[in-house]
């Protein structure tokens, strides 16, 4: 058992150090331009002065503190607009649509409306963030709330619950798992909007760094930030998989 | 009035109640197709205490009916007259086991079976201790703090039973709440029902289209038409109660189901035979 969990990961580890270590080779011989890829040995290496110099973790903190505002707010509008838009068949109908096609729209580009209405700050990226984020929450929510299975609302009427039991007691616990995958969807989306206008706005945490390392050309150092955002995206993404199923009793079997 | 009310376990005063009426009922739906007239004008009653038994073929209009007496439907014509009110909505008296799948996931069995308890405002300790008793009874010991995702088909309709069982419902209606159970737990179950039933003196309207489980369990069998759903023949079935599961190895019972057989033959193949052109039709 622990056997078979291990063995993958393994080769997964394995596949990219044997990846690296051609690289590494092929800059070694020149077959690669080392002034457009950098030895994967120096962006390793440079890490250490990323931390020391360049205080990486107080960026990660800062870009985790902003990320954390979005996700909540992303959360408690998300949720919140998709709950109202359920109640009201109307303004479903009419706002759907819409809702949809912002999720496919590059939000980003409006970066510079933001920048005019809230100045070169955190709230900017927040915001951006947030807006990027918004759209698969309220579509999920629902998703999920319009697809509670008609015989657990039959079961709720037969015991006369009043309206409000109705959506605590049986719509959402029996619309969390669908929500669940809005939220996570929305955060993908907001921490990726979020850090490209760090980058952008040149104001922040790590996207911030990418953009400085990037103009004093150090690439060891772009690739090592690079490397190291896409780390911690790993990790807040599988914690959050982690939390869905513990949303989600009902497939633990 | 009927031959079998003299095996049942009542006062005579309570014999007499009426407990359900349903007057002309009569129930459409509008589809592409065009008008179905699922249920057509079906009028009995059940009177206090009584297990009467509804059978027909599948698609003629069993969960219609269902639905109509458990208030869930608002439109339809006809009156439903639950202890003397025409029932406008869900009557608090009914208590409902639904066909489909109903428990549901993000609750534990103890806390499924405990739930029309909890909305109630029952303190957990109590409302706990009642689920036991419950789940309990439909052999579920032991599953309390499973999920229902953890259990078989079976073993989560016996969970959906013990939750419409736990506020001991006057009326019990029950939509082919066997159907996913194999013969055996089946018969076993229907005993257990069939007590429970007879302790609280419970009104019964069991769906079913197996003959066995309607003939074992009841005192009244309704056999329905296919499209439109009408009442074909009510048959008084009168075995001597207490009846056990082995009630069904004696010669009445088996001229009971012989005779229930021919009546729903008819309209199983009728119904067979329509869905078949039906089918074709939207095809073509
Ligand atoms: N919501 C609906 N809209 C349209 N037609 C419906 C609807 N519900 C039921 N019907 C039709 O009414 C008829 C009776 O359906 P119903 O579910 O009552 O059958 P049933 O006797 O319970 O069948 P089964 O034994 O298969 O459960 C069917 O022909 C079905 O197509
Ligand atoms: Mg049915």
């Amino acid at each position: 058992m622990r056997y078979l969990t291990l063995l993958p990961l393994f080769f997964g580890l394995a596949s990219v150090a044997i990846f690296l270590g051609c690289v590494e080779l092929l800059l070694t011989f020149g077959l690669l331009n080392q002034f457009v890829i950098p030895f994967p040995s120096a962006v390793l290496g440079s890490f250490g002065r990323l931390f020391a110099e360049e205080q990486l973790f107080h960026r990660l903190v800062l870009t985790g503190t902003e990320a954390l505002a979005a996700s909540v707010l992303v959360s408690l509008f998300g949720i919140s607009i998709g709950v109202l838009l359920h109640r009201c068949r109307v303004l479903q109908l009419a706002t759907e649509p819409w809702i949809a096609a912002i999720t496919a729209a590059p939000i980003v580009l409006a970066y510079p409306l933001f920048l005019v209405m809230f100045g070169r700050s955190a709230v900017t990226i927040v915001a951006m963030g947030f807006f990027a984020g918004l759209a698969p929450v309220i579509l999920k929510t629902l998703e999920g709330l319009n697809g509670v299975r008609k015989s657990f609302i039959n079961v709720g009427h037969s015991y006369k619950l009043t309206p409000a039991q109705l959506f605590w007691k049986i719509e959402l616990p029996a619309a969390v798992p669908t929500i669940f995958v809005g939220v996570r969807l929305g955060l993908v989306f907001a921490l990726i909007n979020l850090i490209g206008v760090e980058f952008l706005i040149n104001f922040g945490g790590l996207g911030q760094l990418v953009n400085d390392l990037a103009e004093r050309y150090d690439l060891p150092g772009v690739f090592a930030t690079i490397v190291f955002v896409i780390l911690v995206s790993v990790v807040i993404f599988s914690a959050l998989e982690r939390m869905e199923r513990w949303f989600r009793p009902a497939d633990r079997s | 009035m009927r031959a079998s009310s003299a095996n049942l376990r009542l006062a005579p005063a309570e014999i007499a109640e009426t407990d359900l009426i349903i007057d002309g009922v009569s129930k459409r739906f509008n589809t592409r197709e065009g008008t179905v007239t699922a249920v057509d004008g079906m009028s009995f009653s059940i009177e206090r205490g009584e297990f009467v038994s509804i059978i027909g073929p599948s698609g003629c209009g069993k969960s219609t009916i269902f639905s109509i007496l458990g208030g869930l439907v608002r439109s339809f014509d006809g009156r439903v007259t639950v202890n003397g009110e025409e029932i406008s909505g869900p009557h608090p008296a009914i208590g409902m086991v639904f066909q489909e799948e109903s428990t549901f996931p993000w609750r534990t069995v103890i806390d499924n079976v405990a739930f029309p308890l909890e909305v109630q405002g029952v303190a957990k300790a109590q409302r706990y201790e009642i689920a036991r008793r419950f789940i309990d009874m439909v052999g579920l010991a032991g599953f309390e703090q499973r999920y229902p995702s953890e259990l078989s088909g079976g073993m989560r309709q016996r969970v959906a039973i013990a939750r419409t069982l736990v506020f001991e419902p006057k009326i019990l209606l029950m939509d082919e709440p066997f159907a996913a159970l194999d013969e055996q737990t089946r018969l076993l179950l229907g005993d257990k029902v069939l007590k429970i039933q007879q302790d609280l003196r419970q009104t019964t309207l069991l769906i079913t289209h197996n003959i066995t489980e309607a003939v074992q369990l009841s005192d009244r069998v309704i056999i329905m038409t296919f499209r439109p759903g009408r009442v074909k023949r009510i048959v008084d079935i009168r075995l001597p109660r207490p009846r056990h599961g082995d009630v069904v190895s004696s010669e009445a019972f088996g001229r009971y189901v012989a005779e229930i057989w021919s009546d729903l033959r008819e309209e199983a193949s009728r119904g067979m035979a329509e869905t078949e052109a039906g089918a074709r039709q939207s095809k073509a």
